[in-house]
């Protein structure tokens, strides 16, 4: 394959991929901004968050879950999919319990960051107000299901990076949830550590590591200085993150 | 707690590999009436798996319990073929009588009485699954009996067994209702013809797949038999889940030597020594018969190694119970299902024919499809492809439920008409018939022309005709339930959107929506249609969006003018504090007098 033939057209700009790259992927690499959240550079595709769909060829598709072929014609930014992408966080919003001003995640949330970048000005539909314990009894993290969006980064990052199997998605449709592997379900009683890294992936204020919630004052973090489009794109053209 | 452990040994002595867990569980339930959380414990420590592995399928499964379920657990379906024969009022008839609520589990009896998803025995309805056992043609009398039977503690097994009586109900055989078969015939035919013969065989029949989404079978097993691996396998997808579907319960209750030879010829075809038999876990009551079947079949010879003294064609079949949970109907979702795992649809591609069942090559077919393979081998392709329309070879079986006189199964030539379907099922004054089930399309009398065939109006086979008097927006309404109660949860536009559906409306149904709930409910059709994950999100917001255009007025009727009325009633938050504070009178109500 000549280099002119390993690229993709993103909303009319030409993109270059390597060999299994998905569209996501290249996107990001290029400095293309395709919004995201179950999305994580270290580990596999997901594709449940379904932020990321986009229209590939004239068919729905998820960009984080479809690999880059040449002569894919992409589109991201139509008014339609920015339509969807709004209402899909506004959906996160209502199943969980979301509330912005009181979340010490304030400012590195991507659920926040998103619900800017996609121009949601309500949450537009009835909020489930559902009961979700908070699970206090780690002496470093604290869980806050209440924020939970089952993006499964930190199934994902127990199970395959610390090699701990931590945390599970357990049941079905509406009353999916996460579960903690002990007796007693409750996190103090595992082997779970503040150095894990399924500690550090959550997207939104669910797995908080405690006593430094404040220590950057809200309105001086990540999504305050920069919204998540650019920070999104830099780091993956910088290689960070 | 011994005599738990003594269950569990027993049961792991059998199966003793995580991929299993979903069968060990199913049958340590069978034994303990529920997973305790010791239980699953001592079933993850010997699996070697988290503990969270047995929960999260314990609590996917809508027939795993992690609570005691007392003596009798009686699940009433809820399709809405059963609704229009009465069984909500039998549902309610019940509860009162075993002085229950539903879902809870009486102290006393050691009963309870519950809604499950649409069990399959549509034209024998209304229909309850009573510890997995269908009782079909419910009665308030029979339900009287049953509450009889229950508070007396009589044990299942000295019921009547008339209760049990399931009808097959072929009302119209043609090619493969309606053929004499001697067993073993169409293998030998298969062995015959040789793995390349009968393939080329399956590519004249031009046999497209049964479950609804018609590929071209000749293909599935040629891209199976040229993906690389050593293993492969064939399974056959028995979960019939699509409410209004039951042909799959007949075929596999009167017909199952010719979806077992069917599913061997595949073997054949491809190269594959074993094959999977994926049975709704409605359909429980046909598994020892089915085991029989397999015996039989092995000890003919039919099975087994060298089958028919064929050297090198080794083929034997395992069945696999599921657990109540449509999206297993899923090829991907069921393959999971199959590894022990939540049924949650995977990622696709690779497609099951590269990357299936334990990553190796795997061809999923439905129960319909296999059958047909055994006429290909006997009669040949072009024989088969002589019958229904040139894009849709052969014969489908229709699941026909709903108002009519006769429902049952009707095999027809692809092609056929529905209002021919509607005159032998005998029919008057049908406003609407809603083809494939939930997900399929609603048909309105204009379009009554229209032929059944995957180029015009495709379907699974479902099959349900309303008539005049009913309510086609408490039909949309109970799909809309259904789904909701169906979706795995993967991923956001269905787990939350097949919700918010449910609720817009139930809103209306309460004559609290108004045109805002009509456009929310429209709009998010057509996001669950773009973004879904798999087909249940995509189909999920037919019905709704099939019935606003086609059945207007039953909507319009109970939507309020204005508009917007909130979604939060006032007067009923006040309901725990009127409670606490003792009053009832009309000063402690908000609106009232307005």
């Amino acid at each position: 394959m000549s280099a002119t033939d390993a690229t993709i057209l993103i909303d009319e700009v030409q993109v270059p991929f390597a060999p299994g790259q998905t569209i996501l992927e290249a996107a990001l690499s290029a400095g293309v901004y395709i919004p995201h959240l179950c999305h994580h550079p270290e580990f596999e595709p997901h594709g449940s968050c379904k932020l990321c769909s986009v229209v590939v060829n004239g068919r729905n598709a998820s960009a984080c879950t479809m690999k880059a072929a040449a002569g894919q014609e992409v589109e991201v930014d139509t008014p339609d999919l920015h339509a969807y992408r709004r209402t899909l966080v506004q959906m996160l919003f209502v199943e969980g319990n979301h509330f912005c001003p009181g979340c010490e995640k304030s400012g590195n949330c991507q659920l926040q960051a998103l619900a800017y970048d996609s121009e949601m000005m309500t949450p537009h539909f009835v909020e489930f107000y559902p009961r979700r314990p908070v699970d206090a009894s780690h002496p470093d993290v604290l869980l806050d299901f209440n924020r939970c969006i089952q993006c499964e980064l930190c199934v994902r990052a127990s199970r395959d990076i610390d090699g701990k199997s931590v945390f599970a998605l357990a049941g079905r449709g509406m009353a999916s949830h996460i579960i903690v592997n002990s007796p007693t379900g409750k996190l103090g009683d595992t082997n779970f550590s503040a150095a894990d890294k399924a500690a550090h992936v959550c997207p939104v204020g669910a797995i908080l590591i405690k006593r430094v919630g404040f220590s950057t004052p809200i309105g001086e973090r990540l999504y305050d200085l920069e919204p998540i489009s650019e920070e999104a794109t830099r780091c993956a053209v910088g290689g960070e993150k | 707690m011994a005599a738990e452990g003594d269950v569990v040994a027993q049961v792991l002595r059998r199966r003793a590999n995580p991929t299993e867990l979903l069968q060990i569980l199913r049958e340590t339930q069978e034994k303990l009436g529920w997973i305790s959380p010791e239980t699953g414990r001592a079933i993850a420590s010997a699996l070697g798996v988290p503990a969270t592995r047995v929960e999260s399928v314990v609590e996917f499964y809508s027939f795993l319990y992690d609570r005691p379920q007392g003596r009798y657990r009686i699940l009433f379906s809820d399709n809405i073929t059963d609704r229009m024969l009465g069984s909500l009022a039998l549902f309610e008839h019940m509860l009162k009588r075993l002085k229950l609520k539903r879902g809870e589990v009486s102290p006393d009896d050691g009963v309870s009485v519950d809604l499950t998803s649409c069990t399959g025995m549509c034209d024998q309805g209304p229909a309850v699954l009573v510890n997995s056992r269908a009782v079909t043609r419910l009665t308030a009398r029979r339900v009287d009996e049953i509450c009889d039977l229950v508070r007396g503690g009589v044990p299942i097994a000295e019921w009547s067994s008339d209760y049990f009586r399931v009808e097959d109900n072929v009302r119209r055989a043609d090619a493969l209702l309606g053929s004499r078969y001697e067993p073993g015939s169409a293998l030998s035919a298969a062995i015959a013809l040789g793995r390349q013969g009968m393939l080329d065989e399956m590519k004249r029949s031009n046999l497209r797949g049964r479950g609804g989404a018609g590929f071209t079978t000749a293909v599935k097993w040629e891209s199976c038999r040229n993906a690389p691996g050593a293993d492969r396998f064939i399974v056959c997808n028995a979960d019939e889940g699509e409410p209004g579907t039951f042909k799959d319960r007949v075929l596999l209750a009167s017909y199952p030597e010719r979806v077992f030879e069917g599913m061997a010829i595949a073997g054949f075809v491809v190269g594959a020594a074993r094959g999977l038999l994926y049975l709704r876990g409605e359909y429980r009551y046909l598994l020892e018969p089915l085991m029989a079947k397999l015996e039989a079949m092995r000890r003919g010879r039919l099975l087994g190694a060298s089958i028919c003294g064929a050297q090198g064609f080794d083929f034997d079949i395992d069945i696999h119970l599921g657990a109540g949970a449509y999206i297993c109907g899923e090829e991907s979702a069921l393959i999971e299902s199959l590894e022990g795992k939540p049924g949650k649809p995977r990622i696709r591609p690779p497609f099951p024919v590269t990357v299936g069942y334990l990553g190796k090559p795997t061809v999923v077919n439905n129960v319909e499809t296999l059958a047909q393979a055994t006429e290909i081998a006997l009669y040949g392709g072009r024989t088969f492809a002589g019958r229904g329309t040139r894009r849709s070879s052969g014969t489908k079986i229709l699941s026909v439920s709903g108002d009519c006189a006769r429902p049952g199964l009707y095999e027809y030539p692809f092609g056929v008409r529905v209002e021919q379907v509607l005159k032998d099922c005998g029919t008057s004054d049908v406003a609407a018939v809603q083809v494939s089930g939930p997900s399929g399309v609603c048909l309105t009398p204009d379009e009554f022309r229209r032929h059944v065939a995957f180029e015009d109006v495709p379907t699974a086979g479902a099959f349900m005709v309303f008539g005049k008097d009913r309510d086609l927006f408490e039909v949309a309404r109970n799909f809309a339930h259904f789904f909701a109660h169906e979706s795995c949860g993967f991923c956001t536009p269905c787990r939350v959107g097949t919700t918010l559906m449910r609720d817009a409306l139930d809103k209306i149904a309460d004559g609290r929506g108004s045109r805002y709930e009509i456009n929310d409910l429209m709009r998010l059709a057509e996001l669950l249609r773009r973004t879904s994950h798999c087909g249940l999100g995509q189909t999920a917001g037919n019905p709704v969006r099939d019935t606003w255009a086609k059945f207007r007025p039953a909507y319009e009727r109970r939507l309020i003018r204005g508009e917007f009325d909130p979604a939060v009633d006032l007067d009923a938050a006040l309901a725990r504090a009127r409670e606490i504070a003792g009053r009832d009178d009309a000063a402690a109500h908000i609106g009232a007098e307005a």
